[in-house]
């Protein structure tokens, strides 16, 4: 029994931390953020030359080979430093060619994913809300007609994983004729979205395995990850502001009142922390589980993030409401992780059906 | 990370099933022992096979095993799954004897740590004061040397079992003129004297199982003391390295929340069945959401103190997050009696499954006793804030005071 992270692990987090803290630190991070594309070149190349882009891509295509424990462990940290750019939708992408795909098709695609070189991105809601596999109706065929909403990055991906009727996956590559983007005025500007439209687009389909329902499954975890990261950045930003603000001649840390809430913020967000280990462990090692703990921990702690953020919001008083404060940055962040891929009542409401509940 | 015990763990556990599977339940004429023996029989046998009291010296009756928080976990699993007797989870077990076998004289442990955990002596604890609750060390019963024996006088409350102890292990004011924590001692007092009256408190639920006990002069060997004249404070605050037992909080509500589901399957809202409300899933799910948290937090503490590291902040979190657990809990309960929600907790005994609707009340009234016991779920915010986040401690509480 070794419930805890590994030396390499914790390296991990270390180094993508340390890369976020030269390139990223919240000064340039707000210039993204207020930017045109929410996406910044030079971090997704620092982030690729780390091998960040490709941790469970196999070995053999040129990523390190990784588990979902190490690309959730990455997410934490990414999470805790909200970084911009389209990391979620290209391990989703990668996850879904390197399982559903022939090995023609990994052989293509891969590498350049692996490296970094190529962005990916995955293209799951349909309109009226229908994120889950089953629910999906665009028409399968040689080509795609149809629209996908809240696509990740759609406009500066190289390729899109698209969810059609049954759950099949198909791949369309950025250059590919009928492809028409409309930005999406989403809430979360380290991460854009735009709204997909196809009109007999060309594609090819990923006909191995199940890849859809990993896709779902692993996309819940990273959110639950990210949303952990940013929940405890979002604590520490108040325990800062508490031992620092003054008023009344003490800092404001001082008053029980104050004290209280940020405890009840830790109880919020500590716990959590083995929550989302054992739903991204489970991924690979428990996979009768996997399903049910992903969706569980999803919910559960993208709702706790959300409650965090308000509090934090609160907990910084009228500077806490402006633009200038950076808790908008993670208040928006955790209004993603809680709706990206469907609300926390549709997570629950399965994880009851699947207990045959 | 790996949740597997390990082939050595495992052959262990093999080891601990065989042992059950032998000698619980008993049989033959000892089976129609009455239970108490019963479980005493099995005690000794399990003691002999070094699965119970591992971290007490045979001398003093127990098995004295290597510390090894794996092995605990694994014997409190498999003795869990048939019901087999565990250690004795009395006041005294828990709290006394690491304190005897730290703090106190080769005789002390002689003549308490056998008969305490064997369960022929029982005991309570004497801390709280009508005037001292969360600042304990305000206390201020007496306990004045009078030739070679100790003259107590004061009030203590809140006093679990009082009416059934033996002995009391007591906080005493002994040193009037030292500074607050310093004037305090350890004693030890019978309790079966003509100085100490005992008078049940009625709890909410209607039942007593706590107490005032008035202290009038009460006596007590000079030599009752555990630990020098003054370092009372200090002792009490003694904890072993022991197999501490990190998530038995998270079994219990998940335990908890089974019992949830179950009163769901049985309930109905609006003259439909319960578990096809919407609300009511979505607030069970919800609750499962702490309760797997909750779960995962007491691994990652397991593996902490497999290792010998310091779990942090999700230590002092525990107890709280319990307690938050067992707020949901209650109020989804309630909402599922429905108008049974209007009976009393009549006489139902706490237990991990309520049996009964009236059990369920007890329940939803003893989850708020879990919370005010052993430092309030306020006091719990201060030490998570403190001690935790690192936050400035409150100016009120001024510790050097003698007040």
């Amino acid at each position: 029994m070794n419930f805890d992270l590994t030396d390499e692990q914790l390296m991990l987090q270390d180094t993508v931390g340390q890369a976020m803290l030269n390139e990223c630190p919240v000064t340039h991070l707000r210039t993204i953020f207020d930017g045109d594309s929410g996406h910044d070149g030079a971090l997704w190349k620092t982030l690729s030359g780390l091998g960040v882009v490709g941790l469970a891509v196999p070995e053999e295509y040129g990523g390190a080979g990784l588990e979902i424990l190490d690309l959730a462990v990455t997410a934490e940290t990414l999470g805790y430093h909200a970084a911009p750019g389209p990391f979620l939708g290209h391990a989703l992408a990668a996850l879904a060619i390197a399982e559903g795909g022939s090995p023609e098709q990994k052989e293509k695609w891969l590498p350049g994913l692996a490296s970094g070189d190529r962005i990916g991105t995955v293209a799951l809601a349909e309109p009226g809300g229908h994120w889950q596999p089953d629910q999906w109706q665009l028409p399968t065929g040689d080509t795609l007609t149809g629209k996908k909403e809240f696509v990740p990055f759609g406009e500066i991906a190289d390729l899109i994983v698209v969810g059609a009727t049954g759950g099949q996956l198909a791949v369309v590559e950025k250059d590919a004729p009928g492809i028409s983007l409309a930005l999406v005025d989403g809430a979360d500007l380290t991460r854009r979205f735009q709204e997909v439209t196809f009109a007999s687009t060309p594609c090819e389909w990923l006909d191995q395995g199940a890849p859809a329902e990993r896709v779902r499954d692993v996309g819940r975890v990273l959110l639950a990850a990210d949303a952990f990261g940013g929940s405890q950045r979002l604590l520490e930003m108040c325990v800062e502001y508490a031992k620092t603000r003054e008023q009344f001649g003490v800092t404001i840390g001082h008053f029980q009142a104050l004290k209280h809430q940020l405890a009840s913020m830790a109880l919020d967000v500590e716990p959590n922390r083995g929550l989302y280990w054992f739903a991204a462990y489970a991924q690979d090692h428990a996979r009768d589980e996997a399903e049910r703990i992903a969706a569980i921990a999803r919910a559960h702690i993208a709702d706790r993030f959300m409650q965090v953020a308000r509090d934090a919001v609160e907990a910084h008083g009228g500077i806490g409401f402006t633009w200038e404060c950076d808790v908008q940055i993670w208040f928006k962040r955790a209004m993603f992780d809680r709706a990206f891929m469907g609300t926390p009542a549709e997570d629950r409401e399965r994880s009851l059906q699947l207990a045959g509940l | 990370m790996d949740l597997n015990y390990g082939s050595e763990m495992e052959g262990f556990r093999d080891e601990v099933k065989a042992f059950i599977q032998g000698n619980w339940p008993l049989s033959g004429e000892e089976a129609d022992l009455p239970m108490d023996k019963q479980a005493a029989t099995f005690r000794e046998r399990a003691i002999a096979h070094g699965y119970l009291y591992r971290n007490i010296p045979q001398r003093y009756g127990g098995s004295e095993q290597e510390p090894d928080v794996l092995k605990a976990q694994i014997i409190r699993e498999e003795f869990g799954r048939k019901w087999a007797p565990q250690e004795a989870r009395g006041i005294g077990t828990m709290m006394l004897v690491p304190t005897l076998l730290e703090r106190g004289e080769e005789w002390q442990k002689d003549k308490f740590v056998r008969p305490t955990i064997t369960g022929e002596v029982a005991w309570c604890q004497g801390y709280s004061e009508p005037g001292s609750g969360s600042d304990l060390a305000s206390l201020k019963t007496r306990g004045e040397l009078q030739g070679d024996e100790w003259v107590i006088n004061g009030q203590k409350i809140w006093t679990s079992g009082a009416h059934l102890a033996d002995y009391m292990f007591c906080l005493v004011r002994t040193e009037p003129d030292a500074s607050k924590h310093a004037g305090i001692s350890y004693l030890l007092i019978d309790m079966k004297q003509p100085g100490i009256e005992v008078r049940p408190l009625r709890m909410m639920t209607g039942s007593a199982d706590f107490n005032e006990v008035f202290l009038d002069d009460a006596r007590t060997p000079a030599d009752w003391i555990v630990g020098k004249r003054g370092e009372g404070w200090l002792v009490s605050r003694t904890t072993l390295k022991h197999e501490r037992n990190s998530i038995g909080a998270a079994q219990q509500t998940r335990a908890g929340l089974k019992g949830l589901v179950d009163l769901a399957k049985k309930s109905e809202v609006a003259g439909r069945p319960a578990l096809e409300d919407s609300a009511i899933r979505q607030r069970l799910a919800e609750i499962e959401g702490y309760v797997k948290a909750h779960q995962y937090s007491g691994y990652r503490q397991l593996t902490k103190d497999a290792k010998g590291e310091e779990a942090g902040l999700i230590a002092m979190m525990m107890k709280l997050f319990s307690t938050e657990i067992g707020h949901k809990s209650s109020a989804l309960s309630l909402d599922l009696l429905g108008e049974e929600g209007l009976l009393s907790a009549g006489n139902a005994e706490l237990g991990v499954q309520a049996k009964d609707s009236q059990g369920w009340i007890a329940r939803y009234m003893y989850t708020l006793g879990i919370a005010v016991a052993g430092g309030t779920a306020n006091i719990q915010r201060n030490v998570i804030g403190e001690r935790g986040l690192g936050l400035p401690r409150d100016a009120a509480a001024n510790r050097s005071s003698s007040k």
